[in-house]
């Protein structure tokens, strides 16, 4: 790669949008400290009843909760929880998406009809209450892998977001089947296939990565929220929104307890905002940094 | 545009169907069906069950139920709560006011906010105002609904109380003060913090979408034409260009507005507001599904609804979408 590639303008750009940069750093310690987060005194767990409540002290940084766990060290689990679901349903509705908009916008025709007729449909669903109600009753099949409340709810907020890559590729598609390379690599013979893959989809690398960054912002929301709920990810795995419906309920005894993972949640969707943000001024030429 | 407004009309009508299958299929799906609160309750035998499920026409088969469900739904009958054994249409008639007052008065807050502020920000780019209120827009956009909540309570009822009365400056929950005059104040009183809560983040993302469109518009050859014929600054912004990069803005309101409703699920919740997604969130706890599926099936109505307006609305504003 030379000096002046593609892709090294890309990452130039990036680099110039100082806020994403410092954001990139805040998220890779952030996914620093869920990795690291066995190395604690504590375990999520380990209850110690005669000591709930605890005001954060040098040997409970965050205090404990009403059963005497280290909030630091559940936060810590819960940050594993949340990155998790975040990256994994992101890839999974990217994965779906771009397939779904790369063969309804290539090829057109009544497949494409058939495909955004079911797009349409998902569409309409009211995706929180579909969340709530698929949550509730996937737990009670008698499949025992749905008995792993992670796995659930990455593949159902994962089903519930596939449409919109789907529409935003199959746009894109559309306007670069036509184009003068497209046509020239049919003319020499190149397969379907290899036309979507290798020389169209690159092309769409840009706006497909910003919008996964907006649905890891929102699957980690989401995630939060059905837990906070009751609905997500069930006790006694830690997560943050799990911490924050606890926190609620004893609100006046230990009010520090529902600043934690709020502040979390905050500071890693923030960062992916940023990084969308970063990647969107990084791959469109077109814009002027003015705010130099 | 009758003939297009009715089209999509009649385009919604097989999603709703198909809606309406995948929702009917999904809730006895689950095993014991609409009856699994019973099961688990050891109080009640195997003949108290025999009786509930014929009853409620559960052994019957199961295309049959949905037939008999959609043709109730269809006249309004919505069925009868499991635990509450009240008609599901009169506990959410109860419901959906309430609802509409937190919605309504949230969605108001929003746009009053949202629509100076995004028209300053654009105005003056990268002034100190503009670079201010884009920190709280992303801030806004960052915080979760629920979160903002729970904070506004722990500091406008637990830290902070009224120095006149030692009494919480805003009441943490619930719609009116129990045993209180029921008036407008008391609402307006209870109204304060779960609308703040609701509006925050909705401000932040229309005012942001709003700037970058009145700047796209700004470079439009037709706001240079206005100025080199001497139109003033404010007749530029406000008609030529305001009139335009709204647009893109109705057409997001009215594509955003059931999600108002998702957001009024978590506010409701957390500030014990009687409204439909406290509803659906205590049926969802007792698994009360005919109650569920019909508070799931009304939003979907109102999405589809929503879409349609969104549609008819940009043909209204700009005359050059035509119809066919």
């Amino acid at each position: 790669m030379t000096e002046r590639s593609l892709g090294s303008q890309i990452v130039k750009r990036f680099f110039k949008h100082r806020l994403a940069v410092v954001a990139v750093v805040v998220l890779s310690m952030m996914i620093l400290l869920a990795l690291g987060a066995g190395l604690t005194r504590y375990s999520p767990t380990q209850q110690d009843p005669a000591n709930p409540f605890l005001k954060p002290t040098a040997d409970h940084w965050f205090g404990t909760d009403e059963l005497g766990r280290d909030i630091f060290t559940r936060i810590l689990y819960g940050s594993r929880v949340s990155l998790l679901v975040g990256l994994v349903s992101t890839v999974l509705t990217i994965l779906v998406g771009v397939a779904v908009g790369a063969i309804s916008g290539y090829y057109g025709g009544w497949l494409d009809n058939v495909l955004m007729r079911i797009t349409d449909t998902f569409l309409t669903f009211p995706t929180i209450f579909v969340l709530i109600i698929l949550s509730s009753l996937l737990r009670e099949l008698p499949f025992p892998w749905l008995k792993n409340s992670v796995l659930v709810v990455i593949v159902i907020i994962a089903a519930l977001s596939w449409m919109w890559p789907a529409r935003l590729v199959r746009s894109l598609f559309i306007s670069l089947r036509e184009r003068e390379f497209v046509t020239a690599t049919r003319a020499l013979g190149g397969s379907s296939v290899g036309i979507i893959i290798r020389h169209i989809l690159p092309n769409c690398l840009g706006p497909i990565l910003v919008s996964g960054t907006l649905q890891m912002a929102y699957a980690i929301i989401t995630e939060s929220g059905l837990s906070y709920l009751g609905f997500g990810v069930q006790p006694p795995t830690p997560t943050w929104g799990a911490i924050l419906s606890t926190a609620q309920v004893h609100v006046f005894r230990a009010p520090w307890m529902a600043v934690y993972p709020g502040v979390m949640i905050f500071i890693t969707v923030m960062t992916i905002n940023y990084i969308g943000d970063g990647l969107r001024d990084a791959f469109d030429p077109y814009v002027v940094h003015t705010d130099k | 545009m009758a003939n297009y407004a009715l089209r999509r009309v009649l385009q919604a009508i097989p999603i709703l169907f198909i809606l309406s299958i995948l929702l009917f299929a999904m809730v006895r799906a689950a095993p014991g069906g609409p009856l699994s609160a019973a099961y688990r309750n050891p109080n009640v035998s195997k003949e108290q069950i025999a009786i509930l499920k014929h009853q409620l026409g559960l052994d019957q088969p199961l295309p049959v139920q949905y037939v008999k469900w959609l043709g109730d739904m269809l006249r309004g009958d919505m069925g009868e709560s499991i635990k509450f054994r009240r008609p599901v249409s009169v506990m959410i008639a109860e419901r959906i006011p309430n609802t509409l007052v937190l919605v309504g008065v949230s969605f108001l807050v929003t746009l009053i906010i949202a629509l100076p502020v995004g028209i300053l920000s654009a105005r003056k780019p990268y002034s100190v105002f503009d670079y201010v209120a884009t920190t709280l827009t992303f801030i806004g956009q960052s915080v979760p609904v629920y979160w903002l909540g729970l904070a506004l309570i722990l500091v406008f009822y637990v830290a902070i109380q009224n120095p006149t009365t030692g009494m919480p400056l805003f009441p943490a929950g619930g719609m009116r003060t129990i045993g209180g005059d029921n008036n407008l104040a008391d609402l307006a009183w209870h109204l304060v913090l779960p609308v703040t809560a609701l509006s925050a983040s909705w401000a932040a993302w229309y005012s942001r979408f709003l700037r970058s469109s009145l700047l796209d518009v700004l470079h439009e050859d037709y706001v240079r034409t206005a100025r080199a014929k001497g139109a003033p600054d404010r007749l530029v912004y406000y008609k030529h260009a305001l009139s335009n990069a709204i647009l893109p803005l109705v057409t997001l309101i009215a594509l955003d507005l059931p999600s108002l409703f998702a957001g009024a699920l978590f506010i409701e919740t957390i500030f014990a507001w009687p409204g439909m997604g406290r509803l659906f969130w205590d049926a969802a706890r007792g698994r009360d599904y005919p109650v569920l599926l019909a508070v799931v099936m009304i939003d979907a109505v109102i999405i589809i609804f929503c879409n349609i307006l969104a549609d008819l609305f940009y043909g209204i504003l700009d005359p050059r979408v035509k119809y066919d």
